[in-house]
Protein backbone atom coordinates (compact mmCIF):
# COMPACT_ATOMS: atom_id res chain seq x y z
CA UNK A 1 0.00 0.00 0.00
CA UNK A 2 2.53 2.44 1.34
CA UNK A 3 4.86 1.80 -1.59
CA UNK A 4 2.66 2.86 -4.34
CA UNK A 5 2.11 6.54 -3.15
CA UNK A 6 5.73 6.71 -2.19
CA UNK A 7 6.89 5.78 -5.87
CA UNK A 8 4.03 8.75 -7.13
CA UNK A 9 5.49 11.47 -4.79
CA UNK A 10 9.10 10.74 -5.31
CA UNK A 11 8.76 11.43 -9.09
CA UNK A 12 7.43 14.70 -7.85
CA UNK A 13 10.49 16.19 -5.84
CA UNK A 14 10.43 19.89 -7.65
CA UNK A 15 6.50 20.98 -6.58
CA UNK A 16 6.61 19.10 -3.51
CA UNK A 17 9.70 21.16 -2.46
CA UNK A 18 7.85 24.23 -3.51
CA UNK A 19 4.98 24.06 -2.31
CA UNK A 20 5.37 22.91 1.51
CA UNK A 21 8.53 25.55 1.62
CA UNK A 22 6.15 28.96 1.05
CA UNK A 23 7.18 31.63 3.47
CA UNK A 24 9.70 30.26 5.72
CA UNK A 25 12.22 32.63 7.44
CA UNK A 26 15.78 31.04 7.93
CA UNK A 27 16.87 31.43 11.40
CA UNK A 28 20.03 30.17 13.03
CA UNK A 29 20.54 29.16 16.21
CA UNK A 30 23.66 28.73 18.44
CA UNK A 31 24.21 26.62 21.40
CA UNK A 32 26.75 27.17 24.24
CA UNK A 33 26.61 24.63 26.64
CA UNK A 34 29.32 24.55 29.47
CA UNK A 35 27.97 21.19 30.83
CA UNK A 36 25.02 18.54 31.12
CA UNK A 37 24.34 16.42 33.62
CA UNK A 38 22.59 13.23 34.24
CA UNK A 39 21.81 13.33 38.35
CA UNK A 40 25.31 13.75 39.81
CA UNK A 41 27.21 12.00 36.01
CA UNK A 42 28.62 14.52 33.97
CA UNK A 43 27.94 13.71 30.58
CA UNK A 44 29.56 16.66 28.57
CA UNK A 45 30.71 20.19 29.39
CA UNK A 46 31.98 23.03 26.59
CA UNK A 47 30.01 22.15 23.96
CA UNK A 48 29.36 24.35 21.02
CA UNK A 49 26.52 23.56 18.31
CA UNK A 50 25.41 25.55 15.56
CA UNK A 51 22.91 25.22 13.38
CA UNK A 52 22.79 27.19 9.98
CA UNK A 53 19.99 28.85 8.45
CA UNK A 54 18.03 26.49 6.09
CA UNK A 55 20.83 23.98 6.77
CA UNK A 56 20.45 19.99 8.03
CA UNK A 57 22.61 19.49 11.02
CA UNK A 58 23.00 16.10 11.51
CA UNK A 59 24.37 15.44 15.29
CA UNK A 60 25.59 11.37 15.11
CA UNK A 61 26.59 9.72 18.02
CA UNK A 62 26.18 6.48 20.06
CA UNK A 63 23.25 6.00 22.34
CA UNK A 64 23.77 7.63 25.88
CA UNK A 65 26.31 10.30 24.98
CA UNK A 66 23.76 13.25 25.44
CA UNK A 67 22.06 13.55 21.79
CA UNK A 68 19.11 13.86 22.65
CA UNK A 69 19.10 16.17 25.66
CA UNK A 70 21.00 18.64 23.24
CA UNK A 71 17.82 18.56 21.14
CA UNK A 72 15.79 18.80 24.22
CA UNK A 73 17.30 21.50 26.04
CA UNK A 74 17.05 23.64 22.12
CA UNK A 75 13.90 22.57 22.55
CA UNK A 76 13.28 24.03 25.76
CA UNK A 77 12.55 20.49 27.88
CA UNK A 78 15.10 20.49 29.21
CA UNK A 79 15.99 23.94 30.63
CA UNK A 80 19.15 25.40 29.94
CA UNK A 81 21.99 24.62 32.35
CA UNK A 82 23.54 27.38 33.91
CA UNK A 83 26.01 29.20 32.07
CA UNK A 84 24.78 28.37 28.72
CA UNK A 85 23.38 30.32 26.06
CA UNK A 86 20.96 29.45 23.13
CA UNK A 87 20.85 32.15 20.88
CA UNK A 88 19.17 32.91 17.47
CA UNK A 89 20.29 34.59 14.82
CA UNK A 90 17.37 36.56 14.60
CA UNK A 91 18.04 37.47 18.82
CA UNK A 92 14.19 36.54 18.97
CA UNK A 93 12.90 33.61 21.37
CA UNK A 94 12.91 30.29 19.79
CA UNK A 95 10.30 28.63 21.15
CA UNK A 96 7.63 29.38 19.21
CA UNK A 97 8.95 28.40 16.01
CA UNK A 98 10.39 25.39 16.30
CA UNK A 99 8.24 21.86 15.20
CA UNK A 100 9.90 18.58 16.87
CA UNK A 101 9.87 14.80 15.21
CA UNK A 102 9.94 12.12 17.49
CA UNK A 103 11.40 8.49 16.98
CA UNK A 104 8.16 7.86 18.24
CA UNK A 105 4.93 8.60 16.17
CA UNK A 106 3.23 10.36 18.69
CA UNK A 107 -0.25 9.44 17.09
CA UNK A 108 -2.97 10.34 18.76
CA UNK A 109 -4.98 6.75 18.53
CA UNK A 110 -8.80 7.81 18.46
CA UNK A 111 -7.97 10.62 16.14
CA UNK A 112 -8.48 10.53 12.46
CA UNK A 113 -5.27 10.83 10.13
CA UNK A 114 -6.10 14.65 9.54
CA UNK A 115 -6.93 15.26 13.49
CA UNK A 116 -3.32 14.28 14.15
CA UNK A 117 -2.02 16.92 11.37
CA UNK A 118 -4.21 19.40 13.09
CA UNK A 119 -3.81 18.73 16.66
CA UNK A 120 -1.34 21.90 17.11
CA UNK A 121 -4.09 24.26 16.00
CA UNK A 122 -6.81 22.25 18.05
CA UNK A 123 -3.97 22.33 21.11
CA UNK A 124 -4.29 26.52 21.07
CA UNK A 125 -7.77 26.44 20.63
CA UNK A 126 -7.72 27.48 17.47
CA UNK A 127 -9.65 26.46 14.46
CA UNK A 128 -7.55 24.30 12.14
CA UNK A 129 -6.79 24.77 8.79
CA UNK A 130 -8.05 21.76 6.78
CA UNK A 131 -7.23 22.89 3.88
CA UNK A 132 -3.54 23.12 4.23
CA UNK A 133 -3.42 19.77 6.14
CA UNK A 134 -5.19 17.82 2.91
CA UNK A 135 -2.30 19.92 1.02
CA UNK A 136 0.68 18.43 3.50
CA UNK A 137 -1.30 14.82 3.08
CA UNK A 138 -0.90 15.27 -0.37
CA UNK A 139 2.81 15.86 -0.11
CA UNK A 140 3.53 12.58 2.25
CA UNK A 141 1.63 10.68 0.27
CA UNK A 142 -1.51 10.01 2.35
CA UNK A 143 -4.17 12.14 0.97
CA UNK A 144 -6.53 9.24 0.60
CA UNK A 145 -6.45 8.10 4.10
CA UNK A 146 -7.06 11.52 6.01
CA UNK A 147 -10.38 9.40 7.70
CA UNK A 148 -7.87 6.66 8.93
CA UNK A 149 -7.47 6.12 12.20
CA UNK A 150 -3.81 5.47 12.96
CA UNK A 151 -3.64 1.88 13.90
CA UNK A 152 -4.59 1.14 10.29
CA UNK A 153 -1.73 2.66 9.08
CA UNK A 154 2.02 0.88 8.90
CA UNK A 155 4.62 2.37 10.86
CA UNK A 156 6.35 4.28 7.42
CA UNK A 157 2.49 5.27 6.71
CA UNK A 158 2.28 6.54 10.38
CA UNK A 159 5.64 8.32 10.70
CA UNK A 160 4.50 10.18 7.41
CA UNK A 161 1.59 11.45 9.39
CA UNK A 162 3.95 12.53 12.06
CA UNK A 163 5.86 14.05 9.24
CA UNK A 164 2.89 15.90 8.07
CA UNK A 165 2.07 16.90 11.93
CA UNK A 166 5.66 18.75 12.02
CA UNK A 167 5.36 20.66 8.62
CA UNK A 168 2.03 21.80 9.51
CA UNK A 169 2.47 24.86 11.88
CA UNK A 170 5.27 25.92 8.85
CA UNK A 171 8.34 26.21 11.81
CA UNK A 172 11.46 27.41 10.39
CA UNK A 173 13.20 25.13 12.99
CA UNK A 174 12.57 21.68 12.78
CA UNK A 175 14.19 19.07 15.43
CA UNK A 176 14.18 15.61 14.82
CA UNK A 177 15.31 13.03 17.26
CA UNK A 178 16.12 9.60 15.47
CA UNK A 179 13.01 9.72 13.55
CA UNK A 180 13.25 6.87 11.16
CA UNK A 181 15.06 4.78 13.39
CA UNK A 182 12.05 2.56 13.95
CA UNK A 183 11.53 2.21 10.62
CA UNK A 184 12.76 -1.32 8.02
CA UNK A 185 15.24 -0.53 6.06
CA UNK A 186 13.18 0.23 2.51
CA UNK A 187 10.59 2.59 4.16
CA UNK A 188 13.23 4.22 6.09
CA UNK A 189 15.37 4.84 2.24
CA UNK A 190 12.12 6.80 1.21
CA UNK A 191 11.35 8.75 4.33
CA UNK A 192 14.36 10.11 3.84
CA UNK A 193 14.56 11.16 0.73
CA UNK A 194 10.91 12.36 1.46
CA UNK A 195 12.01 14.71 4.44
CA UNK A 196 14.81 15.57 2.20
CA UNK A 197 12.54 17.43 0.04
CA UNK A 198 10.05 18.61 2.32
CA UNK A 199 12.73 20.26 5.11
CA UNK A 200 14.41 22.28 2.44
CA UNK A 201 15.62 25.49 3.16
CA UNK A 202 14.39 24.61 6.82
CA UNK A 203 16.67 24.87 9.75
CA UNK A 204 16.81 21.45 10.91
CA UNK A 205 18.81 20.06 13.50
CA UNK A 206 18.94 15.61 13.06
CA UNK A 207 19.72 13.52 15.50
CA UNK A 208 20.46 9.93 14.75
CA UNK A 209 22.79 6.88 15.38
CA UNK A 210 23.07 5.49 12.07
CA UNK A 211 25.93 7.36 10.06
CA UNK A 212 24.36 6.79 6.82
CA UNK A 213 21.65 8.54 7.22
CA UNK A 214 23.73 11.53 9.06
CA UNK A 215 25.31 11.40 5.18
CA UNK A 216 22.74 10.84 2.88
CA UNK A 217 20.59 13.86 4.73
CA UNK A 218 23.46 16.24 6.50
CA UNK A 219 24.69 19.63 5.37
CA UNK A 220 26.98 19.25 8.43
CA UNK A 221 27.78 16.31 10.45
CA UNK A 222 28.94 16.54 13.49
CA UNK A 223 29.83 13.54 15.88
CA UNK A 224 29.79 13.07 19.26
CA UNK A 225 31.84 10.68 20.54
CA UNK A 226 34.85 9.74 22.34
CA UNK A 227 36.25 10.05 26.04
CA UNK A 228 35.50 11.78 27.81
CA UNK A 229 32.77 13.16 25.10
CA UNK A 230 33.44 15.60 22.71
CA UNK A 231 32.02 17.39 19.97
CA UNK A 232 34.18 16.48 16.24
CA UNK A 233 34.96 19.10 13.53
CA UNK A 234 32.17 19.14 11.23
CA UNK A 235 31.88 17.08 8.49
CA UNK A 236 30.96 18.55 5.12
CA UNK A 237 29.90 15.98 2.39
CA UNK A 238 29.94 16.69 -0.86
CA UNK A 239 26.59 16.05 -3.61
CA UNK A 240 22.65 17.58 -3.38
CA UNK A 241 20.64 16.12 -0.27
CA UNK A 242 19.82 13.06 -0.37
CA UNK A 243 22.50 12.01 -1.15
CA UNK A 244 23.20 8.45 -2.95
CA UNK A 245 24.18 6.02 -0.35
CA UNK A 246 26.34 4.42 -3.16
CA UNK A 247 28.84 6.79 -4.03
CA UNK A 248 32.54 5.99 -3.09
CA UNK A 249 33.15 8.83 -1.33
CA UNK A 250 30.32 8.73 0.97
CA UNK A 251 31.55 4.85 1.80
CA UNK A 252 34.75 6.67 2.30
CA UNK A 253 33.24 8.71 4.85
CA UNK A 254 30.72 6.22 6.65
CA UNK A 255 33.84 3.97 7.83
CA UNK A 256 35.68 6.82 8.82
CA UNK A 257 32.60 8.44 11.06
CA UNK A 258 32.33 4.78 11.99
CA UNK A 259 35.68 4.77 13.90
CA UNK A 260 35.37 7.55 15.43
CA UNK A 261 31.85 6.60 17.07
CA UNK A 262 34.15 3.40 17.67
CA UNK A 263 36.27 5.37 20.04
CA UNK A 264 33.53 6.23 22.75
CA UNK A 265 34.20 4.06 25.54
CA UNK A 266 31.37 1.46 26.16
CA UNK A 267 29.83 2.10 22.77
CA UNK A 268 27.93 -0.20 21.21
CA UNK A 269 27.78 -2.31 24.24
CA UNK B 1 -22.02 -19.99 20.44
CA UNK B 2 -20.44 -17.33 23.45
CA UNK B 3 -24.05 -17.72 25.11
CA UNK B 4 -24.29 -21.93 24.68
CA UNK B 5 -21.15 -22.34 27.15
CA UNK B 6 -22.07 -20.08 30.23
CA UNK B 7 -26.13 -21.63 29.79
CA UNK B 8 -24.47 -25.11 29.75
CA UNK B 9 -22.34 -24.20 32.82
CA UNK B 10 -25.42 -22.48 34.59
CA UNK B 11 -28.08 -24.93 34.22
CA UNK B 12 -25.49 -27.54 35.34
CA UNK B 13 -25.22 -25.59 38.11
CA UNK B 14 -29.33 -25.39 38.85
CA UNK B 15 -29.63 -29.27 37.70
CA UNK B 16 -27.06 -29.74 40.93
CA UNK B 17 -28.52 -27.42 43.41
CA UNK B 18 -32.05 -29.38 42.16
CA UNK B 19 -30.26 -33.22 42.81
CA UNK B 20 -28.73 -32.15 46.10
CA UNK B 21 -32.45 -30.84 47.17
CA UNK B 22 -34.15 -33.97 46.11
CA UNK B 23 -31.13 -36.11 47.21
CA UNK B 24 -30.65 -34.57 50.95
CA UNK B 25 -34.55 -34.32 51.39
CA UNK B 26 -33.74 -30.44 52.67
CA UNK B 27 -36.52 -28.97 54.19
CA UNK B 28 -37.94 -26.16 51.65
CA UNK B 29 -37.51 -23.05 54.44
CA UNK B 30 -33.51 -24.67 54.57
CA UNK B 31 -32.70 -24.93 50.63
CA UNK B 32 -35.78 -24.56 48.32
CA UNK B 33 -35.71 -26.34 45.06
CA UNK B 34 -34.79 -24.26 41.94
CA UNK B 35 -38.80 -25.10 40.67
CA UNK B 36 -39.84 -23.59 43.77
CA UNK B 37 -37.47 -20.51 43.48
CA UNK B 38 -39.08 -20.00 40.34
CA UNK B 39 -42.99 -20.13 41.69
CA UNK B 40 -42.38 -18.04 43.66
CA UNK B 41 -40.84 -15.80 41.19
CA UNK B 42 -43.58 -15.77 39.39
CA UNK B 43 -46.61 -15.97 42.12
CA UNK B 44 -45.19 -12.96 43.73
CA UNK B 45 -43.64 -11.06 40.62
CA UNK B 46 -45.58 -7.58 40.87
CA UNK B 47 -43.92 -7.59 44.85
CA UNK B 48 -40.34 -7.98 43.52
CA UNK B 49 -40.51 -6.20 40.61
CA UNK B 50 -41.95 -3.05 42.70
CA UNK B 51 -39.18 -3.38 45.02
CA UNK B 52 -36.69 -4.20 42.32
CA UNK B 53 -37.21 -1.04 40.59
CA UNK B 54 -36.14 0.84 44.17
CA UNK B 55 -33.10 -0.71 44.23
CA UNK B 56 -32.70 -0.63 40.49
CA UNK B 57 -33.01 3.14 41.38
CA UNK B 58 -30.40 3.37 43.96
CA UNK B 59 -27.72 1.39 42.06
CA UNK B 60 -27.94 4.24 39.29
CA UNK B 61 -28.38 7.21 41.22
CA UNK B 62 -24.93 5.69 43.59
CA UNK B 63 -23.31 4.85 40.53
CA UNK B 64 -23.94 8.39 39.10
CA UNK B 65 -22.72 10.04 42.01
CA UNK B 66 -19.90 8.07 42.89
CA UNK B 67 -18.63 8.40 38.90
CA UNK B 68 -18.83 12.58 38.95
CA UNK B 69 -16.82 12.64 42.77
CA UNK B 70 -14.56 9.88 41.13
CA UNK B 71 -13.32 11.66 38.09
CA UNK B 72 -13.91 15.31 39.03
CA UNK B 73 -11.65 14.30 42.62
CA UNK B 74 -9.11 12.50 40.03
CA UNK B 75 -9.24 15.91 37.66
CA UNK B 76 -8.70 18.48 40.33
CA UNK B 77 -5.42 16.03 41.95
CA UNK B 78 -4.38 15.71 38.56
CA UNK B 79 -4.54 19.11 37.70
CA UNK B 80 -3.41 21.16 40.73
CA UNK B 81 -0.58 19.75 42.56
CA UNK B 82 -1.32 20.82 46.33
CA UNK B 83 -4.88 19.50 46.36
CA UNK B 84 -3.51 16.25 46.11
CA UNK B 85 -2.31 16.42 49.78
CA UNK B 86 -6.10 17.50 50.64
CA UNK B 87 -7.74 14.98 49.34
CA UNK B 88 -6.17 11.99 48.70
CA UNK B 89 -6.49 10.75 52.63
CA UNK B 90 -10.27 11.71 52.48
CA UNK B 91 -9.44 9.15 48.95
CA UNK B 92 -8.36 6.33 50.85
CA UNK B 93 -10.30 6.53 54.12
CA UNK B 94 -13.31 6.23 51.76
CA UNK B 95 -12.19 2.88 51.33
CA UNK B 96 -10.44 1.66 54.66
CA UNK B 97 -13.76 2.89 56.61
CA UNK B 98 -15.89 0.02 56.53
CA UNK B 99 -19.52 1.00 54.73
CA UNK B 100 -21.28 -1.68 57.31
CA UNK B 101 -19.66 0.69 59.67
CA UNK B 102 -21.33 4.45 58.82
CA UNK B 103 -24.17 3.00 57.28
CA UNK B 104 -26.20 3.00 60.40
CA UNK B 105 -25.18 6.62 61.07
CA UNK B 106 -26.51 7.58 57.76
CA UNK B 107 -29.71 6.67 58.28
CA UNK B 108 -29.64 7.74 61.78
CA UNK B 109 -29.26 11.26 60.22
CA UNK B 110 -30.68 10.68 56.63
CA UNK B 111 -33.83 8.47 57.50
CA UNK B 112 -34.88 5.31 56.35
CA UNK B 113 -35.48 6.66 52.59
CA UNK B 114 -33.37 6.21 49.44
CA UNK B 115 -30.64 8.93 50.19
CA UNK B 116 -28.50 6.35 52.72
CA UNK B 117 -28.18 4.04 49.95
CA UNK B 118 -27.24 6.69 47.32
CA UNK B 119 -24.32 7.63 49.80
CA UNK B 120 -23.47 3.93 50.12
CA UNK B 121 -23.21 2.38 46.66
CA UNK B 122 -21.15 6.41 45.90
CA UNK B 123 -18.62 5.79 48.50
CA UNK B 124 -17.83 2.22 47.44
CA UNK B 125 -17.57 3.17 43.76
CA UNK B 126 -15.88 6.83 44.70
CA UNK B 127 -12.24 4.58 45.06
CA UNK B 128 -11.86 2.38 41.84
CA UNK B 129 -13.27 5.35 39.98
CA UNK B 130 -10.53 8.07 41.48
CA UNK B 131 -7.61 5.76 41.39
CA UNK B 132 -8.41 4.56 38.09
CA UNK B 133 -8.67 8.06 36.00
CA UNK B 134 -6.05 9.45 38.63
CA UNK B 135 -3.96 6.65 37.53
CA UNK B 136 -4.27 7.29 33.77
CA UNK B 137 -4.25 10.89 34.15
CA UNK B 138 -0.80 11.00 35.76
CA UNK B 139 0.71 8.39 33.18
CA UNK B 140 0.33 10.33 30.04
CA UNK B 141 3.30 9.99 27.38
CA UNK B 142 5.79 12.50 28.72
CA UNK B 143 6.81 12.96 25.29
CA UNK B 144 3.30 13.98 24.50
CA UNK B 145 3.39 16.30 27.55
CA UNK B 146 6.63 17.60 25.68
CA UNK B 147 5.40 17.98 22.23
CA UNK B 148 2.19 19.33 23.39
CA UNK B 149 3.61 22.25 25.17
CA UNK B 150 6.05 22.94 21.87
CA UNK B 151 2.71 22.93 19.52
CA UNK B 152 1.09 25.46 22.43
CA UNK B 153 4.04 27.85 22.20
CA UNK B 154 3.01 30.63 19.87
CA UNK B 155 -0.81 30.51 21.31
CA UNK B 156 -1.54 33.48 23.64
CA UNK B 157 -4.18 31.70 25.70
CA UNK B 158 -3.83 32.03 29.31
CA UNK B 159 -2.56 28.99 31.24
CA UNK B 160 -5.99 27.82 32.56
CA UNK B 161 -7.20 27.84 29.06
CA UNK B 162 -3.58 26.15 27.55
CA UNK B 163 -3.88 23.61 30.38
CA UNK B 164 -7.87 22.76 29.56
CA UNK B 165 -6.80 21.62 26.21
CA UNK B 166 -4.00 20.00 27.14
CA UNK B 167 -6.63 17.82 29.32
CA UNK B 168 -9.40 17.89 26.66
CA UNK B 169 -7.25 16.74 23.76
CA UNK B 170 -4.55 14.73 25.08
CA UNK B 171 -4.78 13.82 28.98
CA UNK B 172 -8.31 12.42 29.54
CA UNK B 173 -8.22 10.36 26.56
CA UNK B 174 -5.33 8.82 27.02
CA UNK B 175 -6.59 8.27 30.82
CA UNK B 176 -9.77 6.83 29.44
CA UNK B 177 -8.97 2.93 29.35
CA UNK B 178 -7.81 3.11 32.71
CA UNK B 179 -10.79 5.00 33.96
CA UNK B 180 -12.72 2.48 32.29
CA UNK B 181 -11.22 -0.20 34.53
CA UNK B 182 -12.36 1.06 37.47
CA UNK B 183 -15.50 2.16 36.00
CA UNK B 184 -16.11 -1.64 35.33
CA UNK B 185 -15.05 -2.74 38.48
CA UNK B 186 -17.42 0.56 40.15
CA UNK B 187 -20.31 -1.24 38.09
CA UNK B 188 -19.88 -4.38 39.55
CA UNK B 189 -19.64 -3.41 43.08
CA UNK B 190 -22.64 -0.38 42.82
CA UNK B 191 -24.97 -3.06 43.93
CA UNK B 192 -23.33 -3.86 47.35
CA UNK B 193 -23.73 -0.20 48.32
CA UNK B 194 -27.55 -0.01 47.41
CA UNK B 195 -28.14 -3.23 49.13
CA UNK B 196 -26.03 -2.68 52.32
CA UNK B 197 -27.90 0.73 52.69
CA UNK B 198 -31.03 -1.80 52.85
CA UNK B 199 -30.08 -3.92 54.95
CA UNK B 200 -29.18 -1.53 57.74
CA UNK B 201 -32.55 0.56 57.50
CA UNK B 202 -35.10 0.73 54.98
CA UNK B 203 -38.71 0.45 54.09
CA UNK B 204 -38.62 -0.67 50.29
CA UNK B 205 -35.80 -2.50 48.16
CA UNK B 206 -34.47 -6.16 46.95
CA UNK B 207 -32.36 -6.03 49.80
CA UNK B 208 -35.75 -4.94 52.55
CA UNK B 209 -37.78 -7.98 50.87
CA UNK B 210 -34.70 -10.43 51.25
CA UNK B 211 -34.78 -9.42 54.93
CA UNK B 212 -38.03 -10.03 55.15
CA UNK B 213 -38.66 -13.01 53.59
CA UNK B 214 -35.54 -14.09 56.04
CA UNK B 215 -37.26 -13.63 58.74
CA UNK B 216 -40.47 -15.51 57.40
CA UNK B 217 -38.74 -18.02 56.33
CA UNK B 218 -39.90 -17.24 53.01
CA UNK B 219 -36.73 -19.22 51.80
CA UNK B 220 -37.95 -19.43 48.26
CA UNK B 221 -38.77 -15.65 48.01
CA UNK B 222 -35.62 -14.43 49.32
CA UNK B 223 -33.66 -16.73 46.37
CA UNK B 224 -36.18 -15.06 43.78
CA UNK B 225 -35.58 -11.57 45.20
CA UNK B 226 -31.21 -12.92 45.19
CA UNK B 227 -32.12 -14.10 41.61
CA UNK B 228 -33.34 -10.86 39.97
CA UNK B 229 -30.49 -8.76 41.86
CA UNK B 230 -28.00 -10.54 40.61
CA UNK B 231 -29.73 -10.51 36.94
CA UNK B 232 -29.66 -6.43 37.47
CA UNK B 233 -26.24 -6.61 38.32
CA UNK B 234 -25.26 -8.54 35.25
CA UNK B 235 -27.09 -6.88 33.01
CA UNK B 236 -25.93 -3.39 34.88
CA UNK B 237 -21.94 -4.85 34.03
CA UNK B 238 -22.69 -5.83 30.64
CA UNK B 239 -24.46 -2.24 29.55
CA UNK B 240 -21.50 -0.37 31.06
CA UNK B 241 -19.20 -2.95 29.42
CA UNK B 242 -20.91 -2.17 26.07
CA UNK B 243 -21.15 1.56 26.50
CA UNK B 244 -17.22 1.77 27.32
CA UNK B 245 -16.25 -0.27 24.34
CA UNK B 246 -18.72 1.87 22.14
CA UNK B 247 -16.93 5.06 23.40
CA UNK B 248 -13.06 3.94 22.92
CA UNK B 249 -13.09 1.82 19.50
CA UNK B 250 -9.10 2.28 18.92
CA UNK B 251 -8.94 0.32 22.27
CA UNK B 252 -7.79 -3.55 21.25
CA UNK B 253 -10.97 -5.24 21.79
CA UNK B 254 -10.18 -7.94 24.80
CA UNK B 255 -13.44 -9.55 25.25
CA UNK B 256 -13.94 -10.61 28.41
CA UNK B 257 -17.36 -12.12 27.67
Amino acid sequence: MASDNTKNLLGAKGTVARAANQAVGQIGVDLQLTNLTFGETLVLKDLRLSLRPGKITCLLGPSGVGKSSILKIIAGFIPLPDGSSLISSDNAALSDRISFMDQKDLLLPWASVIENVVIGARLRGETPDFDHAREILEHVGLADRETARPDTLSGGMRQRVALARTLMDNCPIVLMDEPFSALDAITKFRLQGLAADLLRERTVLLITHDPMEALRLGNIIYVLSGTPVALSSEIIPDGAIPRDPANDVLKHQYSEIMHQLALTEGAGV
Amino acid sequence: MKIIRPTVTIVGLLFLWGAITAIADLPRFILPSPLLVLQALIAKADLIAGHAVITATEILLGLAAGLTFGMFSALMISAYRPVRQWVFPILIASQAVPVFAIAPILVLWLGYGIGPKIIVGALIIYFPVAVGFLDGLNRTDPAWINLASLLQDRSGKSKMAKLYFIYRYIKIPFALPSLSSGIRVAAAVAPIGAIVGEWVGSSAGLGFLMLHANARIQTDLLFASLLVLTLMAISLYYLVDHILRRIMPWQPDQKFT
